[in-house]
């Protein structure tokens, strides 16, 4: 009697429970922390292009632009984007050496619902340089089926 | 074998920076959805695109399951030498394919 009423009192706890694989606010400053390994993170110098109004989350172009002459001496190491609310915060991770000849990047990519996204650029002097856009999804891409 | 569509000029001078487009086909599957039975469909993602030119890999990418489906991906180089620019992707269940294009570079 006694352990069936311990379950029926635990079983709201284990609905209220959070969805490990959710990504938030702090997952992203997490994931960002790991790309940058703790260093500070600057806000310029990087522009993400993503449109404000997203009408389908399953594919929306994406592309990031980074001011740097990319020559041997100065250029960007690596540019990364991460979002708040999609079930992981990470979308992409890209390297670079400065025989790309431009810092630029252009895919597409999901978003579940409307959030805030940030993308982040490493500098081949350690610096690290960012941008951040909010979004509005009318149809979010499909996590639910 | 998937489809591939990738745009890269056939020939171009020492020194361009040339734009570099491609598009693979894959269906990305997230590994959050659920199928028509309701289980959630495994993950099934491409997780990693490299494009090797003239001895160097120039430009690599990693995905995450945020990577719309059929990825498309866009960057540039700077041309050295005439050769071939080696792309790959590799992902989830042995996915690998590799294409190569040349380029002629005067």
């Amino acid at each position: 009697m006694i352990t069936t009423r311990r379950l029926l009192l635990a079983a709201p706890a284990v609905l209220l429970l959070p969805q490990a694989s959710r990504a938030s606010p702090e997952a992203m400053t997490e994931a960002v922390q790991a790309f940058t390994r703790g260093a500070t993170v600057r806000s310029g110098r990087v522009a993400m292009d993503i449109s404000p109004l997203v009408e389908n989350g399953n594919t929306v172009p994406l592309s990031v632009i980074v001011d740097s002459p990319m020559t041997a001496e100065n250029y960007v190491r690596a540019i990364a984007v991460f979002n708040q609310r999609n079930p992981q915060p990470h979308v992409i991770t890209v390297r670079l050496s400065p025989r790309a000849g431009r810092a630029i990047l252009a895919t597409n990519i999901r978003l579940a619902t409307s959030q805030v996204l940030l993308a982040v650029a490493e500098l081949s002097d350690g610096s690290f340089w960012s941008d951040s856009t909010q979004v509005v999804v009318t149809l979010a891409a499909c996590v639910e089926g | 074998m998937a489809r591939v569509l990738i745009n890269i000029p056939a020939a171009a001078r020492r020194g361009e920076i040339i734009p570099i487009r491609t598009l693979i086909q894959h269906t990305m599957e997230t590994g959050y959805r659920p199928g028509a039975d309701g289980e959630v469909l495994p993950r099934d993602i491409i997780r990693r695109f490299t494009c090797t030119y003239d001895g160097e890999e120039v430009f690599s990418a990693e995905f995450s399951p945020a990577i719309a489906a059929n990825p498309f991906l866009s960057f540039t180089l700077v041309t050295t030498n005439s050769g071939p620019v080696v792309l790959r992707w590799e992902g989830d269940n042995g996915f690998a394919q590799t294409e190569t294009r040349e380029i002629t570079v005067a």
